[in-house]
């Protein structure tokens, strides 16, 4: 069984090695093939898992190592895998959802030229993001990290000809890039303090650790984790990563890579655990993010780009269990499966709309879409229920219990994050119905465009509503097939461990709480967009709205603290450098400069110069041997 | 006697410069064959020293000593460890890709018309096998004054090779790119001339004072490393000061290491890609390397004296070289800033004084080698298709050259130090054994990767990205020729990624004696896991603060 873990991995890389080197002669069927190794990698995925059920749950853990990878000294890398029951929750959810975005993908991408490179990149993704959470050490992790970073940088920048693609491409890279200033730091202090980098030997010992250094170790997997999973302040590039093909979004930005930094967390619980001024670091980004990304959700016309602002904000949710420590970690991992499937059945909708609607991404120039697209109107439907949290549908169970274990946490502080929690799901309530009322409700706002070209929505082939179907299969039922006898929570917490805390307000009044928010925030934005006409330009909005729009001024904050002065520094620097450090070998440059003319016509003469003071130093250097030799 | 190995080595690329050279001008094409099959031979013989070296045996090996001038102590001492070992094989191997790369920069003018250059082919090739050879014969000497010699000599045909053979492109006139040339070829001999001449009076000391001390004057590595572990040979503390600053000049010129780094941006911009390539590849090495094999074996409590400001210069050219890369307009310049910022790697890995740190500085030496020569040639392919080197002269190139544009993008990332690339893994051992010892000297090299990812990315999106470019229409994609050269070295970035550890099997006992010559000892981690069934831990078990029923 241990030798299957690295096929799950091998799959897709080979896949992304033949369809990324196969040349021309791989276009015909390059899409199959790709789909045909992620469904591979998925069954292989479900082959461990049932062989990991029919074992005692302490025992289910595979260890598979491969090779000494980088042993030098006492720092020693393996290419070794571990499969336990995150991993193999993450394993499950990455080649199903992988799988199905594949076959997507077969219809969404059929008209571009460069379909076989998408799939060589999807299959790239899948396999690094394997890595990475197959991986049994840090470093080894890193290398998946920057593998999804490095397929998300190509598939946000699939279509390159488009400048806003390639400028989006390149700043999700290099915002990555900060947070990845964090795992460098976090591992370098792993090694100093443990000698080691590896998962088993760091966390079964954390405790030996001061807990200052713990808390060090914290705040850099901290950092690390806001690049990848979008949040404050290393948030600004998943709104613009909406450049990328919408099959791209559904899995990559929503689904499976934004969500790795919830599995650092959990991942180095043990770390967390005993750094608790790190964990309140951990809450507080949550937190913030998750009414950050809800805020700026709110005031998106372009449907994407509120999708986006949701992910931004679930994944807060996630990030604010996380940091809970032993209440949260299952709910955390429980909502990031539900939000695998709900926001990707999403964002597969939004692409279905985008394909009839001549991708056309502004929902003020949608409306009334539920007579022309009736499939995608219902998978989406049953993932925007799921996502506000409708009672039994998935979203209910997960986001319900990070709620309850936010007031959890007990004092001053539980009080606020949970305050926070019920806050967000009240907007998330408003966005979302906003999203579902400006698509697929009131009257059809499309206009032809500048060519006269009038869209005929239509619903979408097979290919792309079979995953949805599917999808919205797992947005109404997961959640509860999850929560059936605690299913969910018994299966991870082998891995994880679970305690319950004391909440103040019991349970039953958590989820009535969330009820009152949940229609306060539907009922607001029925008012605004339901009962009447939409404008199908967008009104000009207070203070808020218009700095929601320009997502709450993040890049016009990035341009003024960073962008601008880095550009003043590097020209300063650039002069500096000619000018000055040249300068001072200035007297010599200078005059060779005046006379490159002349040396030029006289090259060889140059040289025999040069060969003179050569053999002139040489003498010197005899002559000096001879005095010394002569004292 | 057994078979000099190493001595041939050196040599036959020496003899491929004279076999070339020699080639009669009416059949000067074959000149570019001669140079490549001597250059092949070469590498077979690289490959028999790589083979022949065994890890785990004596410090120097494949030995040869014999007199040479005897009045002043001069040996032909020649010797090899494993950080000699693999930068011959990086030496050896990228001087065939190096002239396959170059294989038309020096054809001569279709229209030779009397003010332009001509353009001796034979030449051009027989002086990159010239350098080569003095290049593996500096790897190999481990007498002092041997590798004077020839530490000085390369600069010669490296002079020719920067002022003869500019780019054809540029939009400049021939006039001014010649003068350019000129300019760059002259300051770099300037720079390194000035480097070497106080070198040699730090050699000429360095005979006084073993003169001195053991009787006879010695130039050999090994007899005065010997002496000094033995007590025989004592050098005064001003002494060894001033001796190291002497040789520690040169080799910073020869890096190059901030602020000595100017001659660099000029000679590699002005000088066609394959040669840029031969200087920050193959030449530069030799200076890092010296600082390994001379300055701290030669001087080793000096070396830990001047430590804290050479990391310091080490850390400002790492950050400043990247942030010079960020601001330049010029494709091969922007790579020079670059290769500055990487040099600032090596120089604080080696200084770092760990393992991990000279280890990691080793391998980032071939590492650097290869990732540098994959991004410049293929840079080179691209700036002779439209005959500009401004950044701003292109775009949207991948959609009419896409596999071009692929392995620009591969060589940037490699350079950026991707992770599954080989330059990630010399970059993080350097920061990790930077960082056990000077933690903020550490964190403060790792921001080092963010600027990275801005020069590379923001080069390739200016270039590749984008509408397409009126002058970038029509572009044509790699030809054979090109694949043939770029290929082969993104596959070794690629398995050296995954799998360096025949490199570092060959490295670490080389580093391991050089750290104990400098008496240094890794600093010993806060809280050792001692388990070493850890393979087979499962994280379940009697984790402190859970799954306990």
């Amino acid at each position: 069984m241990e030798n299957l873990i690295g096929l799950l991995v091998a799959a897709p890389l080979l896949g992304a090695a033949l369809l990324l080197c196969g040349g021309r002669r791989l276009d015909g069927k390059g899409h199959l093939l790709g789909t045909a190794l992620a469904l591979a990698s998925f069954v292989i995925g479900a082959v461990l898992f049932a062989d990991m059920l029919g074992r005692d749950e302490h025992d289910r853990a595979l260890h598979s190592h491969l090779f000494s990878w980088i042993p030098v000294g006492g720092f020693r890398a393996d290419v070794a895998f571990q499969l336990d029951q995150l991993s193999m929750t993450f394993v499950l959810l990455i080649t199903g959802v992988g799988s199905l975005i594949h076959i997507y993908s077969i219809g969404y991408m059929e008209h571009d030229e460069r379909r076989r490179r998408f799939f060589g990149y999807l299959n790239l993704f899948l396999a690094a993001m394997l890595l990475l959470v197959l991986a049994d050490n840090y470093l080894l992790l890193y290398v998946g990290w920057e593998g999804v970073g490095l397929a998300s940088y190509l598939l946000i920048g699939f279509w390159q000809h488009k400048p806003s693609a390639a400028t989006a491409a390149k700043k999700a890279f290099i915002v990555n890039r900060v947070g990845d200033v964090g795992l460098s730091i976090a591992i370098m202090l792993m090694f100093t303090t443990f000698g080691t980098f590896a998962f088993a030997p760091v966390l079964s010992n954390a405790t030996d650790a001061s807990e200052g250094k713990l808390t060090a170790i914290g705040l850099m997997l901290l950092l690390a984790a806001c690049g990848k999973s979008a949040q404050v302040p290393l948030q600004s590039w998943l709104g613009d990563a909406m450049e990328g093909p919408t099959p791209v979004s559904a899995l990559i930005h929503a689904a499976t890579m934004v969500t790795a930094g919830v599995y650092l967390i959990t991942r180095s619980g043990a770390i967390f655990n005993n750094a608790p001024d790190a964990q309140t670091a951990v809450v507080t980004v949550g937190a913030v993010t998750l009414l950050f990304g809800a805020i700026v959700g709110c005031a998106k016309d372009d449907i994407k780009k509120a999708l986006a602002g949701s992910t931004m904000s679930q994944i807060g949710y996630m990030i604010l269990a996380a940091g809970l420590g032993p209440i949260g970690y299952v709910f955390a991992i429980m909502h990031l499966v539900t939000h695998g499937f709900f926001k990707a059945g999403l964002f597969l909708g939004a692409g279905s709309v985008m394909h009839g609607m001549n991708d056309e991404v502004d929902m003020r120039k949608y409306g009334g879409l539920r007579k022309y697209m009736p499939v995608t109107f219902v998978t989406f439907g049953l993932g925007y229920l799921a996502i506000i949290g409708f009672p039994g549908l998935s979203g209910f169970w997960s986001k319900d219990k990070i709620i309850e274990a936010a007031f959890a946490k007990g004092g001053t502080e539980g009080w606020i994050l949970g305050g926070a929690a019920l806050l967000g799901a009240a907007i998330t309530a408003y966005y979302m119905t906003r999203v579902m009322l400006l698509t697929f409700f009131g009257e059809k706002r499309w206009v032809p465009d500048e060519q006269g070209n009038e869209p005929h929505p239509h619903e979408s082939p097979k290919s792309m509503t079979i995953p949805m179907i599917v999808l919205a299969f797992g947005s109404v039922f997961a959640g509860g097939l999850f929560s059936l006898n605690d299913a969910f929570l018994k299966w991870l917490e082998p891995v994880t461990s679970h305690s319950h805390g004391h909440s103040p307000l019991s349970a039953a009044t958590v989820t009535a709480g969330t009820m009152v928010v949940l229609l306060i925030g539907v009922a607001i934005a029925w008012v605004q967009y339901g009962r009447r006409p939409v404008p199908s330009t967008a009104p000009r909005g207070s203070l808020l709205t218009r700095a929601a729009r320009r997502d709450l001024l993040q890049d016009d904050f990035n341009h003024v603290v960073l962008v601008k002065p880095g550009e003043y520094l590097t020209r300063g620097l650039v002069y500096v450098d000619h000018k000055l450090v040249d300068g001072v070998v200035n007297g010599t440059a200078a005059s060779v400069g005046g006379l490159s003319g002349r040396l030029r016509k006289l090259q060889n003469g140059y040289a025999r110069t040069y060969a003179v003071s050569m053999f002139g130093g040489t003498a010197v250097l005899i002559a000096a041997t001879l005095l010394m030799r002569a004292v | 006697m057994s078979f000099p190995l190493l001595t041939v080595t050196a040599a036959v690329p020496a003899l491929g410069a004279v076999a070339t050279a020699a080639v009669p001008a009416a059949k000067r094409a074959a000149a570019k064959w001669v140079a490549l099959g001597f250059s092949l031979a070469t590498l077979v013989l690289a490959a028999i020293v790589l083979v022949s070296f065994d890890p785990d045996g004596a410090h120097f090996q494949l030995t040869e000593s014999h007199p040479w001038i005897k009045d002043f102590g001069v040996r032909y001492e020649l010797g090899v460890d494993g950080i000699a070992v693999a930068l011959i094989a990086l030496t050896a191997l990228l001087i065939p890709f190096i002239i396959l790369a170059g294989w038309h920069d020096a054809d001569p003018l279709e229209e030779a018309s009397p003010n332009r250059r001509w353009r001796p082919t034979q030449g051009f090739f027989a002086l990159i096998l010239m350098v080569e050879a003095m290049v593996v014969i500096s790897f190999e000497a481990t007498d002092v004054f041997l590798f004077y010699i020839f530490f000085e000599a390369m600069l010669i045909p490296m002079y020719f090779l920067i002022g003869g053979f500019g780019d054809r492109a540029g939009g400049r006139s021939e006039e001014e790119s010649a003068t350019q040339r000129s300019y760059a070829a002259v300051k770099f001999l300037l720079y390194n001339l000035a480097g070497g001449l106080i070198m040699l009076a730090a050699v000429v000391g360095l005979y006084v004072v073993t003169a001195d001390d053991l009787g006879t004057g010695t130039f050999s590595l090994q007899q005065i490393t010997d002496a000094r572990a033995a007590g025989t040979l004592d050098f005064a503390t001003s002494t060894e000061r001033l001796l190291f600053l002497g040789f520690f000049f040169a080799f910073a010129v020869k890096a190059p290491l901030w602020p000595l780094h100017t001659w660099l941006p000029n000679a590699m911009g002005e000088a066609t890609s394959p040669v840029a390539v031969l200087i920050t590849a193959v030449v530069d090495k030799v200076g890092t390397f010296a600082m390994l094999r001379f300055c701290l074996q030669l001087f080793p409590e000096a070396s830990k004296w001047a430590t804290p400001v050479i990391m310091v210069l080490a850390l400002i050219s790492i950050i400043y070289g990247a942030l010079l890369a960020i601001g330049q307009r010029d494709i091969k310049r922007l790579i020079a800033y670059a290769s500055i910022s990487h040099f600032g790697f090596i120089i604080l890995g080696i200084f770092a004084m760990t393992t991990q740190g000279q280890g990691g500085a080793t391998l980032y030496m071939v590492n650097h080698g290869i990732s540098t020569a994959a991004l410049m040639l293929v840079a080179g392919f691209l700036i002779t298709r439209r005959g500009s080197r401004l950044i701003a002269d292109y775009g949207g190139v991948q959609k009419v050259a896409p596999v071009l544009a692929g392995t620009f993008l591969i060589g940037g990332l490699a350079t950026l130090s991707l992770p599954g690339l080989a330059p990630f893994i010399s970059e993080f051992l350097v920061l990790v054994g930077t960082f056990s010892r000077y933690p903020a000297l550490g964190i403060i090299a790792t921001v080092g990767i963010v600027l990275a990812a801005l020069y590379v990315l923001v080069l390739y999106q200016r270039t590749m990205t984008g509408p397409v470019k009126a002058e970038v229409r029509g572009m044509p994609d790699l030809k054979v020729r090109e694949l043939v050269v770029v290929a082969p070295l993104i596959a070794l970035l690629i398995f050296l990624g995954v799998y360096p550890k025949p490199l570092t099997d060959i490295v670490n006992p080389a580093v391991d004696h050089t750290l104990s010559v400098v008496d240094k000892k890794d600093p010993k981690p806060d809280h050792p896991v001692t388990d070493a069934g850890w393979f087979s831990y499962s994280p379940m078990h009697d984790r402190a603060s859970g799954g306990a029923k």
